[in-house]
């Protein structure tokens, strides 16, 4: 019950903290529409193209605004000192872990969903294939928060955390980006795509049991 | 009597040596336990050990009742406003006080509405503090709760824990600059000394 309390009144705080910092917190966006923009211009704005590349460069944008914001994920609370107070007491940090990945996942998983449909039609992605575009992405991106989460509380108090993140988080997310986008681009060719869609959400589902244990045991240890 | 915190045979290693010798503490209702000895001497892992946020090595320790660590981070976001802060702290724990009551008591009476970001570390302090009171936690780990206030503000975090003490609950403090205003017969004594640390590691440190 008081497990419970706690990690809504954190989920509220986290969101209350992300509209006072309304920029910061837009930035993932940003920097998907960024990504999107210019990638066309660069390549070169020839319909097939872009849709073979379209289901890529949305995952890979979706994954860099996730890795933008991983940074900030639990530092703030180790340096202020509200992180250790989430195990004062025998209270449920698992549960907390949840809450904290979800609000990372509504500011950079959830704007990159809604953005979707703008993106697929500016990449010329078929438009029967932009429902698995966002099942995949709706899928695959809470998995995108959990592993990313899972990479920033082990390198949370290492110097230089931002490089080895990323090294940490690469071979996680390996399989996650085949297989979302291996599904697109089936769909796209008109086959079928639930095999792949399957396999993502087997992974989400492995990812969403295992990384907040693995994340509060993480963090307990930084606090050593 | 009621017990409300009881920890055996309670060892914290760090670099693989033993900080502190095993220790046995039983915190009982209406009594208060003064941690004191010199600097890197094991005080504040202690008190962590106490609240949960680090694992003994060896030994065990049972909560019987809720309990509330402040710490030497005020755990507070600069960001959001002392009241904010602390309808934070009040929805996490068993609710106590209201939050009007709770920042007059530690004299921010009226600052409810500034963001804690402009506090100074004293009131940073007092706002640490009053998440002791928004909360209805019987077990206070207060780790040098005197730190940066100044003479009134010991006074009231004396006042606040005689009032606590009286109310049934019980306090473990780490302190070396002051000790608590409280009736002796109340008190418990815990000296941690350097003597009994293995492997110089505090000296390095």
């Amino acid at each position: 019950m008081i497990g419970t309390g706690s990690a809504s009144a954190l989920f509220r705080r986290d969101m209350k903290l992300a509209f006072r910092r309304l920029g910061e917190s837009l930035l993932p966006l940003f920097f998907l529409f960024t990504v999107i923009v210019l990638i066309p211009l660069g390549v070169g704005p020839g319909p097939n193209l872009l849709a073979r590349m379209a289901p890529g460069m949305v995952w890979v944008a979706a994954l860099l605004a996730s890795l933008l914001a991983l940074e900030h994920l639990f530092r703030p609370d180790l340096e202020d000192g509200t992180l250790e107070q989430w195990f004062v007491g025998e209270r449920s940090v698992y549960r907390r872990v949840l809450a904290r990945l979800f609000s990372h996942w509504l500011i950079t998983g959830l704007p990159v969903i809604l953005f979707s449909p703008l993106a697929a039609e500016m990449l010329h992605l078929p438009r029967h294939a932009l429902g698995t575009l966002i099942i995949s992405l709706l899928i695959g991106t809470p998995a995108l928060s959990l592993l990313g989460g899972l990479a920033a509380s082990l390198t949370l108090s290492t110097r230089g955390a931002s490089v080895l993140l990323s090294i940490l988080i690469f071979p996680l997310i390996v399989p996650l980006v085949i297989f979302a986008t291996g599904a697109v681009s089936m769909a796209a060719d008109s086959l079928d795509p639930s095999a792949h869609l399957g396999l993502l959400a087997a992974f989400t589902i492995l990812s969403l049991t295992l990384a907040p244990i693995g994340i509060a045991a993480a963090l307990r240890m930084n606090l050593e | 009597m009621n017990r409300l915190l009881e920890a055996h045979q309670l060892e914290f290693h760090r670099y693989g040596n033993p900080v502190f010798q095993p220790l046995d503490i039983a915190l009982q209702a209406g009594r208060a336990i003064v941690l004191t000895g010199p600097n890197g001497v094991g005080k504040t892992t202690l008190l962590r050990l106490l609240a949960g946020i680090l694992a003994p090595v060896n030994g065990t320790l049972h909560h019987h009742a809720p309990a509330s660590f402040v710490g030497h981070l005020p755990a507070v976001k600069g960001d959001l406003t002392c009241r904010e802060n602390l309808d934070y702290e009040r929805r996490v724990g068993p609710p106590g006080l209201d939050l009007a009551e709770a920042l007059a008591q530690v004299g921010l009476a009226g600052l409810g509405s500034r963001p804690s970001r402009a506090l100074s570390a004293g009131q940073k302090r007092r706002l640490g503090l009053a998440r002791l009171l928004v909360r209805k936690t019987p077990v206070w780990l207060l780790d040098e709760p005197y730190a940066s206030l100044d003479d009134a503000g010991c006074a009231g975090v004396d006042a606040l824990i005689n009032q606590h003490l009286s109310d049934g609950g019980g306090v473990v403090l780490a302190t070396h600059q002051r000790h608590p205003r409280v009736a002796p017969e109340l008190l418990d004594n815990i000296v941690l000394e350097a003597g009994i640390v293995d492997g110089g590691v505090e000296e390095t440190q």
